[in-house]
């Protein structure tokens, strides 16, 4: 089902938690909210989902007005950060919950209900728990009764707050694969909290970047990558470096000197220039921005420099392939970075 | 090997101080236990039973344990649906509330009592009303039961307010987007959530419904047979140099308080992950 | 830095429909909170502060001048500040023992604690006045000492003890059992000696504790009833407490007169314990 978000506002005592949010999500996709805590990510999430009033505009799923739903009629599979299994309850039992839960004569019969909780165990590979409490599981493991339990009601849309958050890092890879394949399968619209660019880049058709309740930008995870429309969204979304100039005549200047050819038009005046740690070329001393290498460090297949710049005493970092770590500066040269790739924004006063 | 002498005390000064801490205590805890037991028995099993047995006796227990019948409940409901609106909701005021609930811990228990004589009492606001209607409210059950419920109000609420807010709203959201209605999610996630703290509540509340002396004190009328509860027909017996009866009595609630304590001290060992870890008493 | 120019936010369209919230309820379990506790606490609380306002400028005059009246309020906070210091001193000493200390008997003395809480009140004071009587166990090795304690104020002050305990020794005890070891071993390893770690490491996060063990006690001593007439013998000017004076006047059907010493009563446990309250927040600083 498309779900149209037109102009939410939402405010908690006192301070603006959105300020006018509009999102077109299509049926099927998957959908990354990612943002710095505070950025209204989750809250969000949570108006989608109905549990949070909001303040102004509306949320359509299909043509209908959510708020004219009841909770219930909404169906949304909404898996808690903490997953909020019950306790008291088995893996079986929690993920029938919902079945269980529908009036009388939109009830299930018992044996539909173990069927269809016995194939959802099977697709979470949770076939042989279904007795265990959730105490008796591990953090993924809970992570995966969660997801079942809200598949089990055959959402409209699965919404996923921070779904990965309380996991380690080893695990969290995994499930993140995992959860794409059963997107992939199961054709669920779905939409997910995070923080982690990483996480969001890897497995979202498309991103949102909020911060201070606003969208930043919406697009694909190349797209935010690689075209980001604003400063924030080049510094959340990856490593890199933004170096202060000016842009005239169609040049990026630092101190004077022409270090890049703007690919766009933007006036003339104070700008800043982005660019990742991998779109720097290293070049003589007279070239491109000049500075000289602090450290160098060596993680699996990347070399890394530290370069201060003359021009502020900015310290960037470049990555080098390992491949090329004959060509790598020893510390203390002096060299030129010259950059490959960058975006420039205005800068503010 | 002994730890560094900054980390502990000398095994001279510990010993000292369990010494201490265990004469204390039995001075002032286990002595009174004993004395209970000793004199109760001071005239023999034969008196022991015939005290209790007494029909003035009988009646105490029948009403004590009328009252605490009708309390409990009534406070159990009430600390639920406090514990609900309090934990579940976010409103103004929230603060000034909790602090009234907790109100009559700070009232002493004959004030309370004499609240209800000022409101209900002969010369009491709805005294004369009452009086035309050939009501009774203070020197009878009615009265004995609003003031049991006044001195337990808090007991139950402020065993699962802690809980219930530490617990949050997650799995009752949870249910309610699996399609759960307002019973359902109470009955099958909150109530399984809370049960033990509840009886734990539930507990306290019940013994000092049993035992609660000073507020029933002052709106029973001591009238015999008819509205003492087991501790004011300990006073009573005691009043009248019947020391041996008195401690037969007062075994009967001796014994109803170990009983409160064994079962508090299982559910702490039991189920104390399932109660609000919020300064027992 | 970047051009996140401030764009003023549109006016915003409310919402077509009221939003409900999922968990169901609110107004009738906030009503029935404030029912109950409007008719069973504020009501009739309420009564009594009327009560007190018809007794007039007069006789709130006679009330206060009784010397009878001055002695009882004086003895009723004068032992329940007393005890509750006594408690507050035993109850953390107690609960130090119980939570650092490995003894035989250990579990047996924690369950103990809990006693006093649980024991009517009324036989709690048969129980004292049977042992610190002049016949009594204790009460009879005393007395040739010239130690008086049933029917004298001290009498009073160890039922009081006896009804803290379990106020001071349960707000220390969770807190001591969760402070780690950590901060003492930083202290130790920084060259600090045992008395000093004690003292600035270990007593200040439990003073706040202390002061809050210390608060409940003398709220439930000043009030407390059951447990201390018996043993107190209730002899008017020396050992008759307020609330005893309360139940004599209603007896005698002067309920103006009880309503005026309940609600200096009150007045003053307020003003005590928001005192104390007002010391704890400094302390906690």
């Amino acid at each position: 089902m498309d779900i149209r978000v037109e102009s939410l506002h939402k405010q908690f005592s006192g301070f603006a938690a959105l300020h006018g949010i509009d999102l077109s999500i299509r049926s099927g996709e998957l959908i990354a909210l990612l943002g710095p805590s505070g950025s209204g990510k989750t809250t969000l999430l949570r108006a989608l989902a109905g549990l949070v009033p909001i303040d102004g505009g509306r949320i359509l799923f299909g043509e209908r007005d959510a708020a004219t739903l009841t909770l219930r009629e909404r169906r949304v599979g909404f898996v808690f950060q903490h997953y909020a299994l019950f306790k008291h309850l088995d893996v079986f039992e929690n993920v029938a919950f919902g079945l269980r839960s529908r009036p009388r004569r939109e009830r299930p019969a018992a044996a539909e209900i173990a069927a269809r909780v016995d194939a959802l165990l099977r697709r979470v590979q949770l076939g042989g728990l279904a007795g265990r409490l959730p105490d008796q599981l591990s953090g993924g493991q809970r992570q995966r009764v969660a997801l079942a339990r809200a598949m089990a009601i055959d959402p409209t849309v699965l919404l996923l707050d921070e779904p990965f958050g309380a996991l380690d890092a080893k695990v969290r890879v995994e499930l993140r694969r995992w959860l794409r394949q059963i997107h992939d399968d199961t054709g669920y619209t779905t939409v997910f909290v995070t923080h982690d660019q990483e996480e969001a880049l890897e497995l979202a058709d498309r991103v949102v970047v909020l911060n201070q309740g606003r969208i930043e930008q919406v697009g694909t995870p190349d797209e935010v990558y690689r075209q980001p429309v604003s400063s924030f969204v080049f510094d959340f979304i990856g490593r890199g470096a933004q170096i202060a100039g000016q842009a005239r005549a169609g040049q990026f200047l630092v101190d004077g000197r022409p270090v890049y050819a703007l690919r766009s038009t933007i006036g003339d005046g104070p700008a800043l220039l982005s660019v990742r740690p991998h779109h720097f070329e290293i070049a003589a001393p007279e070239h491109g921005l000049r500075g000289q290498v602090r450290q160098q460090r060596q993680l699996a297949g990347r070399i890394t420099l530290d370069v201060q710049l003359e021009a502020g005493a900015q310290v960037v970092e470049v990555d080098l392939d390992a491949l090329q770590s004959g060509l790598a500066p020893a510390v203390g040269a002096r060299i030129g970075l010259q950059p490959v790739a960058g975006t420039v924004f205005r800068a503010a006063d | 090997m002994s730890a560094d002498p900054a980390l502990a005390e000398p095994a001279w000064l510990r010993r000292l101080l369990i010494a201490l801490v265990v004469v204390a205590m039995g001075l002032l805890v286990a002595l009174p236990l004993a004395v209970v037991i000793v004199e109760s028995l001071a005239q023999g099993w034969q008196a022991y039973v015939a005290a209790i047995a007494e029909a003035e006796t009988l009646a105490a227990i029948r009403l004590t344990l009328l009252v605490a019948a009708i309390t409990v409940p009534l406070n159990a409901v009430f600390g639920i649906a406090a514990a609900w609106a309090l934990t579940r909701y976010e409103f103004r005021g929230k603060r000034l509330l909790l602090a009234l609930i907790d109100l009559p811990f700070a009232i002493s228990p004959v004030v309370a009592g004499l609240v209800f004589v000022l409101l209900f009492g002969a010369q009491g606001w709805f005294g004369p009303w009452l009086a035309e209607r050939d009501l009774q409210v203070i020197f009878a059950l009615p009265g004995i039961v609003l003031a049991t419920v006044f001195i337990t109000f808090p007991f139950v609420a402020r065993e699962l307010i802690p809980l219930m807010a530490a617990q949050g709203r997650d799995e009752e959201e949870a249910a309610a987007s699996l399609g759960a209605g307002g019973w359902t999610l109470f009955w099958r996630v909150t109530v399984p959530n809370i049960r033990w703290a509840l009886l734990y509540g539930v507990l306290l509340c019940n013994a000092r419904a049993m035992g609660e002396f000073g507020a029933v004190s002052v709106v029973s009328g001591h009238i015999r047979g008819l509205t003492n509860t087991l501790p004011l027909q300990v006073e009573i017996l005691h009043n009248e140099f019947s020391f041996a009866a008195a401690f037969a009595v007062a075994s009967l609630l001796t014994v109803l308080a170990l009983l409160t304590l064994v079962l508090k001290a299982w559910l702490e060992a039991r189920h104390g992950d399932a109660l609000a870890r919020s300064g027992r008493h | 830095m970047s051009t996140a120019v401030a764009i003023a936010d549109p006016p915003v369209p409310a919402p077509a429909v009221r939003w409900r919230d999922p968990l169901p309820g609110f107004g009738l379990t906030l009503g029935w909170t404030l029912t109950w506790l409007g008719l069973i606490v504020l009501l009739p609380l309420a009564a009594l502060v009327v009560r007190a306002s018809d007794l007039g400028g007069d006789g709130w005059a006679a009330i206060l001048a009784s010397q009878r009246v001055q002695r009882a309020l004086w003895l009723s906070f004068g032992s329940a500040l007393l005890a509750a210091t006594v408690a507050t001193v035993v109850g953390a000493l107690v609960a130090w023992v119980l939570v650092r200390y490995r003894f035989p008997g250990r579990r047996l003395l924690d369950a103990m604690v809990d006693l006093p809480f649980a024991l009517p009140t009324a036989v709690a004071g048969i129980a004292l006045t049977a042992l610190y009587s002049g016949q009594g166990w204790i009460g009879r090795h005393l007395e040739p000492l010239g130690i008086q304690v049933a029917q004298a104020p001290l009498g009073i002050v160890l039922a009081l003890v006896f009804i803290g305990l379990p106020f001071t020794v349960r707000t220390v005890q969770p807190l001591l059992e969760t402070t780690t070891r950590e901060l003492e071993e930083a202290a130790a390893t920084l060259g600090a000696s045992r008395p000093t770690i004690l003292r600035r490491v270990v007593l200040p996060p439990l003073l706040p504790a202390l002061l809050t063990g210390f608060s409940l006690a003398f709220a439930r001593g000043v009030g407390e009833y059951g447990s201390v007439i018996f043993i107190a013998g209730n002899i008017p000017f020396v050992s008759e407490i307020a609330p005893l004076l309360i139940v004599i006047k209603l007896e005698e059907f002067d309920y103006a007169g009880a309503t005026g010493v309940a609600v200096l009563m009150l007045a003053i446990s307020f003003v005590l314990l928001l005192a104390i309250s007002g010391l704890q927040k400094w302390v906690g600083k």
